[in-house]
């Protein structure tokens, strides 16, 4: 059986903190951290990495397009 | 079987930010639809292979200074005068893509006579239409499409038709003009909306290019700030409020 | 091809578009210009040279077309008559501002407000001090012939080019309305998108291909950005004073009073020095064909020998305050002018010459 994982890069300085991604990935992989960047802005990590399935919801939504995502299928 | 860690290389990525995003900071506030509107246009213009055909044209407003963040040739227009400019672009130059880019005070109050006007002409552009029911560069005033009961700095006890009129929908009266060939209002508050509005973008476009008339896309949007709630908060209040008024879909296409 | 004809002003701007290579001309009926629009569509250039002609619904939309199309690098005008060319005043600052190249004519009449429709010159101090907000300049060409009505729209777009400014032809529905004999002598093609990417390419949205992206704004959010543009708009300007006064003078070498006329106003003045040299008064004439660049080192050359200057213009005193500004407060400047619709007659003229400037001088 085929699993497929994701993971994302977080452009840390471009994020502002807005929290859209958070609530729009299906899968609770994102929160704001408690630290800000050099603006001030808590922006957005992978809390939970494990979930991710790359499914890019978080970045086709981010308003300031800080979010790459990557997508790996592995083979048993 | 065993965890394993994604490989982060160019194979395996699947989204990132578009080619023809600049690498400026956009000024909008955090959480801002304009970003990601912006965005669309950027994708929509690489997939179409249309960046070196391409004249957007900028209105005044929050979104002016679009032509900082999107890698084609811009020009910035008079308030509420961008339909103008754009028609007079395309009549000259019919193999490019000439689209406004416009918010609700510059589209639908003090350009109403020029976007209904192009509307009319069949100008071959596409109308890129922001309404999120406010203005916001000048601080949070009442829009054209402010929603009655709205509170805005102009009014501060809630929009009043006996006052300040009514809201309008200025999408569905176009619809009723011979020269406009699509009309659609999208939204871009969940991922899903987000990838529907793009469909809806690239269609206009297309029409655009196929010299079918004038198309029009207006995103009900947000502006968190001006409407003083979080970003998820005003994605939420959009639904509620903005969405029974102004209801997404299609309301023309031919 | 060399034609000669007996057209209407208005006609002949219309048939000077098509044929100086006009890419696009988008305009509004209003009186007294109406039939540069009218020409245009009974001309049908779009099946010809290609040119795109478009009624508009407004002025303001007109001049904001001609502020895409020159945006594109494309050869644009507009007409319009004095109510419109308020209308136009945002436009034409957002064209200085963004350095466009375009023509605007005005075929002015009488105002303020709806006014009539009859001939004036009261739009001078809008048309060379404040056609809209900011500190900008039009540069701006008073024809007194159906010949030159041809002639300044090659002219216009030449000047237009090479400062990038906009550039207005200021005229009157005396020289719109009139017919005389025109020839259509000069002829040129419009430019290829071709020419345009590679003369204009550095400014003009022709699409980014082969180049970074051009931008065509009047904004500059930063102030001490603002004013290094603002230099060099004034830079700008220096270089059409410099380079770009026109003017014709008739009989002034020995001249003891000059009037100062340009536009309908100086084919009447023609008359008047005729009748006062007849007479026996040395009375010669100064015509701005420029009236921004105003020809202020040809009228201060002038003070050597001239006593007195009398600026006849349809209106109650515009031109006049530029003829003081030149030649200073040490000799007499006079004003004359009938004004809301009204044209003065020869003998009109030289009676006020008599009585403002002659006699006080005896």
């Amino acid at each position: 059986m085929a699993k497929i994982k994701g993971s994302i890069i977080v452009d840390r300085e471009r994020c502002k903190g807005c929290g859209v991604c958070v609530v729009s990935c299906p899968f609770g992989v994102l929160k704001l951290s408690a630290e800000v960047n050099s603006k001030g802005y808590n922006y957005s990590f992978m809390a939970n990495p494990d979930a991710c399935t790359g499914c890019a919801s978080c970045a086709v939504i981010c308003p300031d397009s800080c979010i790459t995502v990557y997508r790996q299928k592995a083979s048993n | 079987m065993a965890e394993f860690q994604v490989e982060m290389n160019e194979e395996n990525r699947v989204y990132t930010k578009p080619r023809l995003l600049t690498d400026a900071v956009m000024h909008y506030c955090p959480g801002c639809s304009h970003g990601t509107i912006h965005k669309l246009v950027a994708e929509v213009i690489e997939e179409m292979g249309l960046e070196e055909r391409s004249i957007g044209i900028s209105p005044v407003g929050c979104s002016v200074l679009a032509y900082n963040y999107i890698d084609i040739d811009w020009a910035e227009a008079a308030h509420g005068r961008a339909a103008a400019v754009a028609a007079a672009i395309k009549r000259l130059n019919p193999s490019k893509l000439v689209f406004t880019y416009q918010g609700d005070g510059d589209l639908a109050a003090i350009g109403t006579g020029e976007t209904i006007h192009a509307c009319n002409r069949g100008d071959n552009i596409t109308i890129i239409f922001v309404n999120n029911a406010i203005y916001g560069m000048t601080g949070g005033q009442m829009a054209p499409t402010t929603l009655l009961g709205m509170k805005t700095s102009t009014t501060p006890y809630g929009r009043d038709a006996s006052l300040n009129g009514y809201p309008y929908k200025i999408a569905n009266m176009i619809t009723q003009l011979e020269g406009v060939s699509y009309v659609t209002r999208q939204s871009v508050h969940t991922p899903a909306a987000v990838r529907k509005a793009k469909k809806a973008l690239r269609h206009a476009f297309e029409k655009s290019m196929d010299g079918k008339g004038l198309s029009f896309i207006e995103f009900v949007a947000t502006c968190n700030s001006g409407w003083k709630l979080s970003p998820v908060a005003a994605n939420q209040w959009m639904e509620e409020h903005m969405f029974p008024f102004y209801p997404l879909g299609d309301l023309k296409d031919i | 091809m060399e034609e000669v004809k007996l057209m209407k002003g208005n006609e002949v701007v219309a048939e000077a578009a098509v044929r100086s290579g006009c890419d696009g001309y988008f305009g509004y009926p209003i009186t007294p210009q109406t039939e540069i629009i009218e020409t245009l569509m009974e001309m049908r250039p779009w099946e010809t040279t290609g040119m795109v002609v478009v009624q508009a619904e407004s002025e303001t939309a007109s001049i904001n077309m001609v502020y895409g199309g020159a945006a594109s690098g494309k050869r644009v005008m507009t007409s319009s008559s004095s109510p419109g060319i308020s209308l136009m005043a945002e436009g034409l600052s957002y064209l200085a501002g963004a350095e466009l190249p375009c023509v605007v004519v005005n075929v002015s009449r009488g105002g303020p407000g709806l006014g009539t429709i009859q001939p004036s010159q009261s739009d001078y101090f809008q048309a060379t001090k404040a056609a809209g907000h900011g500190d900008f300049h039009l540069i701006v060409l008073a024809p007194n012939s159906v010949q030159e009505m041809y002639d300044f729209v090659f002219d216009g777009f030449d000047l237009a080019f090479k400062y990038r400014n906009p550039v207005m032809i200021l005229t009157d529905g005396l020289i719109g309305q009139m017919m005389e004999k025109v020839v259509l002598n000069r002829q040129r093609p419009r430019m290829t998108d071709e020419y345009i990417a590679e003369h204009y390419g550095d400014w003009a949205l022709t699409g980014k291909k082969g180049r970074k992206y051009n931008i065509v704004t009047s904004l500059e959010l930063d102030p001490q950005v603002q004013e290094e543009r603002n230099h060099r708009l004034q830079a700008k300007y220096a270089a059409v004073k410099a380079n770009e006064v026109r003017y014709e003078t008739r009989l002034c070498d020995d001249a003891d009073y000059v009037i100062v006329a340009y536009g309908c106003s100086s084919r009447i003045c023609a008359k008047v020095i005729e009748m006062a040299r007849e007479d026996g008064y040395k009375v010669g004439m100064l015509r701005p064909i420029t009236l921004y660049p105003f020809p202020t080192e040809a009228l201060k050359a002038l003070k050597s020998h001239v006593k007195g200057f009398l600026a006849v213009e349809l209106s109650t005193g515009q031109m006049v305050e530029d003829v003081r500004l030149s030649v200073g407060s040490d000799v007499l400047v006079e004003h004359y002018g009938r004004y809301g619709g009204m044209v003065h007659s020869p003998s009109e003229v030289y009676d006020a010459l008599k009585e403002k400037i002659i006699n006080k001088l005896k």
